[in-house]
């Protein structure tokens, strides 16, 4: 079933105009409650818009608390929202109830970062892979045997392993087996969270050759998180660069690299060591002063003031709304405008974006954003 | 006291584990040197050896199921591993500080950063009370932790994970150590955090003038933090050579396979260069160079023979039969 796909598919690039929104999120939250002790609520992730096209792998960076797991499975509904929607087409996924939200995760899966903790470990790859064949239906017996045989090869396994136990494959190994789980029910959108994180470096590679060649065959759309901006780069179309709880840069991947728009998505790819010494020696790191702040308590305001070189007064108390800065390419942050994108340009004290900002802080329809 | 101008003189270690699986050759073999005041790298990935090789340094390995096979460590004119364990302890922590990846691991949860601080420069240094107090309040503040005075008598987990590692950092540097053995310092961190604690290490190497040994899996840390690099794979030093040149003209396939499999941010969206097959299992490699069932130019020699340590230039060696040619196709990429 999937050898005939794979031939139609090769190579064909999706056309842009195509291109439709699959998950569509609005408003999205998703609180903890941290306990009766220490009172208060994290705000894992707090009032996300973000649209998922058909067929581009999303990529989702922040560093770690910054709640991208979060939204990653609050999509999936493997976390439940506290507020919000998740429109997968036209279906909410957030409102479904049980039995309509199991139908829907056929659409759906989820590739772990743990490749030792996300397998079974008295469980056959056989059973792990063939699980949601029987789960729902769609195979048993011989059949299902043999379209995991498939699913190994075409992750790039040998079918001979079908009866060993996950303890006796390598990391990367491993990985290939929750891969070849995820694609066993011909999901559409994959949401591939940290999948290369804890990987070695030349295996890294290996996955994220698989993870794109995969995307090409079957035409996947992935959300696909994690923290290595060098990787997200390589994978994704687009990149959604997220702190504390919120978006603050949304941007096609090759932008976003060149031209960072907001102060933490300056730092944070400033931050990535290159391999190369010539340009390492030389070149000026934006080093960030200070923690990530603690999502129970963030700041007010923009929640990077407290680390942002540019921070001026008005930082703290407005909240800067995500806007289409340039074309495709939106930033939250109230110091740059359209008119005025470069940061470094502005002059001290200066707020282009202040008056948009304010006037999105204040009307009572915060949903009525266009999402990104 | 020092030879040539080596801080420390490592000479064929040998470092093997006795498991179910057999002899472990963690590390079979390894030899380099320091010079003072410079940064070495040792880059790996899992199971290369590089942090076995970090441990036996200072007989850090836990016996059995380890054992120090062979080589000589010479630090400073002397053996480390013929001192008497009494002499190693004056030299651990003192001589030579170190960091590990995981500060939360490495800090006792229990006692309060004061006294973790204290121990060391009262056991090495003789100080009272007073002035460990004192000089831990000082090293906190030369490593970046705010309130330092107040801070200081908090608990680990009081502590994030940077500025527990920049504790870490401030123990290992409190007797002003001569060398710091920096273990994978930074992965376990944020990429903006990484970039503080290398950002800190690179000052305080320069403001304390110790030398400095930084293992990475990570090719980008080691590029601007390092002066010579060792790349290791199944517990063998493949490649070494100053970093620039190792960088520019690789010398070995598995480095140069390495290196291109890094993602490069400025680069085209496009397949990833990628090593094929699997990271060798240590306990049953194959015959002849460790590296062939991997490698895009292994020949029927490369499965038959053990590579010899080919000399590229006056500082550049590779383990591999055809270090030659590789070295020739890199200086001609990087000439072009």
């Amino acid at each position: 079933m999937s050898t005939h796909e794979s031939n139609l598919n090769t190579h064909a690039p999706v056309p842009a105009q195509r291109r439709e929104p699959l998950v569509s999120v609005r408003g999205l939250k998703v609180y903890y409650d941290s306990g009766v002790r220490r009172g208060g609520t994290v705000k894992a992730v707090d009032g996300v818009d973000l649209e998922i096209l058909e067929g581009e792998t999303l990529g989702l960076v922040g560093e770690s608390g910054c709640g991208k797991s979060s939204l990653g499975r609050a999509i999936l509904r493997l976390t439940e929202p506290t507020a919000g929607e998740v429109f997968y087409r036209e279906t909410d996924v957030a409102r479904l109830s049980t039995r309509q939200l199991r139908k829907q995760r056929r659409h759906m899966q989820i590739i772990f970062q743990d490749p030792y903790a996300s397998l079974n470990p008295r469980m056959t790859v056989g059973q792990i892979v063939g699980e949601p064949l029987s789960t729902y239906g769609i195979l048993s017996g011989k059949a299902a045997s043999a379209r995991v045989e498939e699913l190994l090869e075409t992750v790039g396994l040998n079918r001979r392993f079908i009866n060993r136990y996950p303890h006796e494959f390598s990391g990367g190994q491993r990985q290939r087996i929750g891969i070849a789980r995820a694609l066993a029910i011909e999901p559409e959108f994959i949401v591939a969270d940290e999948p290369i994180s804890a990987l070695d470096v030349s295996i890294q590679a290996q996955i994220m050759n698989l993870l794109e060649k995969l995307r090409r065959e079957k035409n996947l759309t992935y959300l696909f998180i994690a923290h290595d901006l060098r990787a997200i780069r390589h994978v994704s179309d687009r990149v959604a660069v997220m702190y504390l709880g919120k978006l603050v840069e949304v941007a096609p991947a090759h932008d976003i690299y060149l031209e960072p728009l907001m102060p933490y998505t300056k730092a944070l790819i400033s931050a990535v060591p290159v391999p190369n010494p010539e340009i390492e020696l030389k070149r000026e790191r934006i080093v960030l002063q200070g923690d990530v702040p603690s999502p129970i308590n963030p700041p007010t305001g923009c929640r990077f003031h407290t680390r942002c070189p540019y921070v001026i007064d008005a930082c703290t108390r407005v909240i800067p709304p995500l806007v289409e800065i340039k074309t495709n390419h939106f930033a939250a942050c109230i110091r740059i405008s359209p008119e005025h994108p470069d940061i470094d340009k502005i002059a001290p004290g200066e707020a282009p974006g202040l008056a948009t900002a304010e006037a999105a802080n204040s009307p009572k329809l915060p949903n009525q954003r266009k999402p990104v | 006291m020092s030879t040539n101008g080596n801080l420390l003189d490592v000479r064929e270690l040998r470092t093997y584990f006795d498991t179910v699986d057999g002899v472990v050759k963690a590390v079979d073999g390894v030899s380099f040197q320091l010079r003072r005041g410079e940064t070495l790298g040792i880059v790996g990935e899992s199971g290369s050896g590089k942090s076995v090789t970090n441990l036996s340094l200072l007989r850090l390995i836990p016996e059995p199921p380890g054992r120090i096979v062979s080589g000589e460590v010479i630090f400073q004119g002397r053996d480390i591993l013929k001192l008497p364990e009494a002499e190693v302890r004056k030299i651990r922590g003192k001589r030579v500080g170190m960091i590990f990846q995981d500060p939360m691991t490495s800090l006792n949860p229990f006692m309060r950063i004061s006294r973790q601080l204290m121990e060391i420069t009262q056991l090495h240094l003789g100080h009272s009370k007073r002035q460990a107090y004192d000089h831990a309040v000082k090293m906190l503040e030369m490593v970046g932790i705010p309130d330092a005075r107040v801070r200081i008598d908090r608990y680990p987990h009081e502590f994030s994970g940077g500025m527990r590692q920049r504790v870490m950092i401030a123990m290992a540097l409190s007797c002003q150590p001569e060398l710091l053995i920096a273990d994978e310092p930074s992965t376990a961190l944020d990429v903006t955090i990484q970039a503080q604690i290398l950002e800190l290490i690179k000052t305080l190497k320069e403001v304390t003038g110790t030398s400095v040994i930084l293992i990475t899996h990570d090719l980008g840390v080691v590029a601007g933090m390092t002066d010579q690099l060792i790349v290791m794979y199944a517990g063998k030093v493949f490649e070494q050579a100053p970093t620039t040149e190792l960088f520019a003209r690789p010398g070995n396939p598995y480095t140069r396979g390495l290196l291109r499999s890094v993602p490069d941010p400025l680069d085209q969206k496009g397949t990833l260069y990628q090593i094929p097959g699997q990271p060798p299992d240590v306990a049953h490699l194959p015959a002849g160079c460790p590296f062939a069932p991997r490698c895009e130019r292994a020949e029927d020699i490369c499965r038959r023979e053990f590579p010899p340590f080919v000399q590229l230039n006056a500082n550049h060696h590779s383990l591999c039969h055809f270090a030659n040619e590789v070295y020739a196709e890199s200086s001609q990429t990087s000439a072009a």
